[in-house]
């Protein structure tokens, strides 16, 4: 285990490296001078741009450029943003969280919803649930995030007044409103991974239900019931968690047009405000940190796929 | 009673089926996968006749016809610039449907020739592409796209060139391990052997084999690239106003939901239609091409 997990880790770095050099290489894209941006009004000083360019190291070259602003950001400095002037990191610590708590929310109600309808859809493999299964999981799959959310709002908070349309209270403000502002949006974003959820775990529980082990619990007289969920699901998560992890993806790039659709301040409409503010530090920033949780939930998939699979664990 | 069966065993046996013409006959045999590419078809049509179509002009403004509730004379009710709302769902097609190709075209044609080259290279090549691959793909689609989008400029050939360049990785990903899948075959070893140069053995004998996946992943890549384009332009990063994109309708229908709720109930269907319809075939082709995981 410890072998699998040291290469798992080593296999990482460059991925994080290659990273960081592509999220570094996005600022060169950006059409202009970076100086120019920055300067605003005093655009026209040449003496101001040389001040400036020479504080964000841009009149050094491009791997002198890099090594200064990755070793920055090895430092919890990911530059300061350029509109309102305070740290990226600061930014990210503030709005991170609400992230965080829309994303759990929204993965708990996936996995409530997928993995039960994965279950019923194969063990009434081609029968009416299992036809009804996969159309609901399409229609998920196919479904905008950004539309269903709107759908939501007509019907729940503007014909029905159930549920507020739009912001957030934080959880330790009041628990109670928290829930209400963020269950729609954690539904419209867990909907996606439900239907994808769905589909790994009927696939998985079909060829967790032919195996031999299924037969002899079968044989052995046991009630269906047990034979499914301590049998063949068992088997079944396994894979199911390494491919729900790689699902984690999604949940961040849902969140972007969830939260702008529900008004919801956390880092997928951090990223969105930034991009129209030409705030590029804040945008690099956003999808370094991203691209780095990404990796880590990943890693941790890994771990729990090696602790969940008993082949593996002596390994 | 021999000579009813004779003239079927004889034809089977003087004309065997290809394995494309058996697929094309399992595809069309899902009723499901036929409709979604009826869909499609429709929907191209749609998007090639917008003109003949179109009931009014997609961008003309009328101060007397705003907010107007589907009617005869609106079948899909008007905007808050008093647009038909039908005339826009139907020239939207357009923007809609070219990201789609042409985002998938861009990273096919990205992604399938470094994934040949990856998998039959392999060694350090195979090493360096697949590292670059893992970090494209440690950023999340969308966030990558729209960081791209913001970096390159916000308009329509942007988004498609960033979308493009955001699924290349799985369009890599996949021509990879069929490639590898293929150059283990034995013609592939012969045509080796014989002493065809790596790049002819490659184009020739490996690359129509790796072809089945990757038109799979790719239908399954339009669906994600129109909604990855419908997601760009409701964030205002695709197609700009005032030319009609059912992303950016769905952006401004926002602002009225309570009083004009059409205007966001058209664009959306719209897209879940084409998106849902490309999915099917996409399944359909999946069945059709590998009957073994059904």
């Amino acid at each position: 285990m410890r072998g699998h997990l040291g290469t798992r880790i080593a296999q990482i770095i460059p991925t994080l490296i290659l990273v960081s050099v592509l999220v570094f290489c996005l600022q060169q894209l950006m059409p202009g001078d970076p100086a120019l941006v920055m300067a605003g009004e005093e655009r026209g000083d040449p003496q101001v741009l040389a001040q400036i360019r020479a504080e964000l190291w841009l009149d050094r070259s491009l791997p002198v450029q890099y090594l200064h602003w990755i070793g920055n950001v090895l430092q919890g400095n990911l530059g300061y943003s350029w509109r309102i002037r305070q740290p990226v990191a600061q930014l990210v610590a503030e709005k991170l969280p609400v992230t965080l708590q829309l994303g759990a929310m929204a993965f708990v109600i996936a996995v409530l919803i997928g993995v039960p309808t994965g279950i019923i859809a194969a063990v009434q493999r081609n029968k009416f649930w299992d036809y009804l299964a996969n159309a609901i999981g399409l229609a998920g799959l196919s479904t905008p995030t950004f539309w269903l959310g709107i759908m939501l709002i007509l019907l729940i908070s503007v014909d029905l007044g159930w549920l507020p349309p739009s912001g957030y209270v934080p959880l330790t403000e009041d628990w109670r409103q928290s829930l209400a502002t963020t269950i729609m949006p954690a539904f419209v974003l867990g909907n996606a991974i439900a239907a994808i959820l769905m589909r790994h775990t009927r696939s998985a529980m079909l060829t967790s239900l032919d195996q031999d082990y299924v037969r002899t619990a079968r044989a052995k007289g046991l009630r269906e019931f047990v034979v499914v969920i301590r049998h063949a699901l068992r088997n079944a998560l396994i894979p199911v968690v390494t491919l729900g992890a790689l699902e984690l993806g999604t949940l961040f790039s849902g969140a972007v047009l969830t939260e702008q659709v529900f008004s919801i301040p956390g880092f997928g409409k951090m990223i969105v405000d930034a991009v129209f503010n030409r705030d590029y530090p804040v945008v690099q920033g956003v999808v370094l940190v991203t691209a780095f949780l990404y990796v880590m939930l990943n890693l941790l998939a890994d771990v729990l796929y090696v602790v969940i699979n008993p082949r593996l664990r002596g390994a | 009673m021999s000579t009813t069966v004779a003239p079927s065993v004889t034809r089977d046996v003087v004309m065997p089926r290809s394995p494309l013409q058996l697929a094309l006959r399992r595809f069309l045999h899902r009723p499901v996968a036929v409709i979604g590419l009826a869909v499609i078809a429709l929907f191209i049509a749609v998007a090639i006749f917008a003109p003949l179509i179109a009931p009014y002009d997609p961008v003309a403004t009328s101060w007397s016809a705003i907010r107007k509730a589907p009617s005869a004379a609106h079948w899909m009710g008007t905007d808050e610039n008093g647009r038909d709302v039908l005339s826009r769902v139907i020239f939207g097609a357009r923007a809609s449907l070219l990201a789609g190709v042409v985002a998938v075209l861009i990273a096919a044609g990205i992604g399938v020739p470094a994934g040949l080259l990856a998998g039959f290279t392999e060694g350090w090549v195979d090493s360096v592409l697949s590292r670059i691959v893992d970090a494209m793909l440690a950023c999340p689609f969308l966030i990558l796209a729209i960081a791209l989008a913001a970096f390159l400029g916000p308009d329509l050939t942007n988004a498609m060139i960033a979308i493009g360049v955001s699924t290349a990785p799985r369009f890599m990903r996949v021509a990879r391990a069929a490639t590898l899948d293929a150059s283990s075959n034995d013609y592939v070893e012969a045509a080796r052997a014989i002493g065809n140069p790596g790049w002819r053995v490659a184009v020739r004998h490996v690359l129509p084999n790796i072809v089945p996946p990757v038109m799979v992943q790719g239908t399954l890549a339009i669906a994600a690239a129109i909604i990855a384009e419908a997601s760009l332009s409701f964030l205002g990063l695709g197609q700009q106003p005032p030319a009609p994109s059912w992303g950016s309708m769905l952006n401004s229908a926002q602002r009225f939901l309570s009083q004009a709720p059409w205007l966001a109930v058209f664009p959306g269907l719209a897209i879940f239609l084409a998106v849902l319809s490309f999915n099917l075939v996409g399944d359909g082709l999946r069945d059709a091409l590998d009957p073994r995981g059904r």
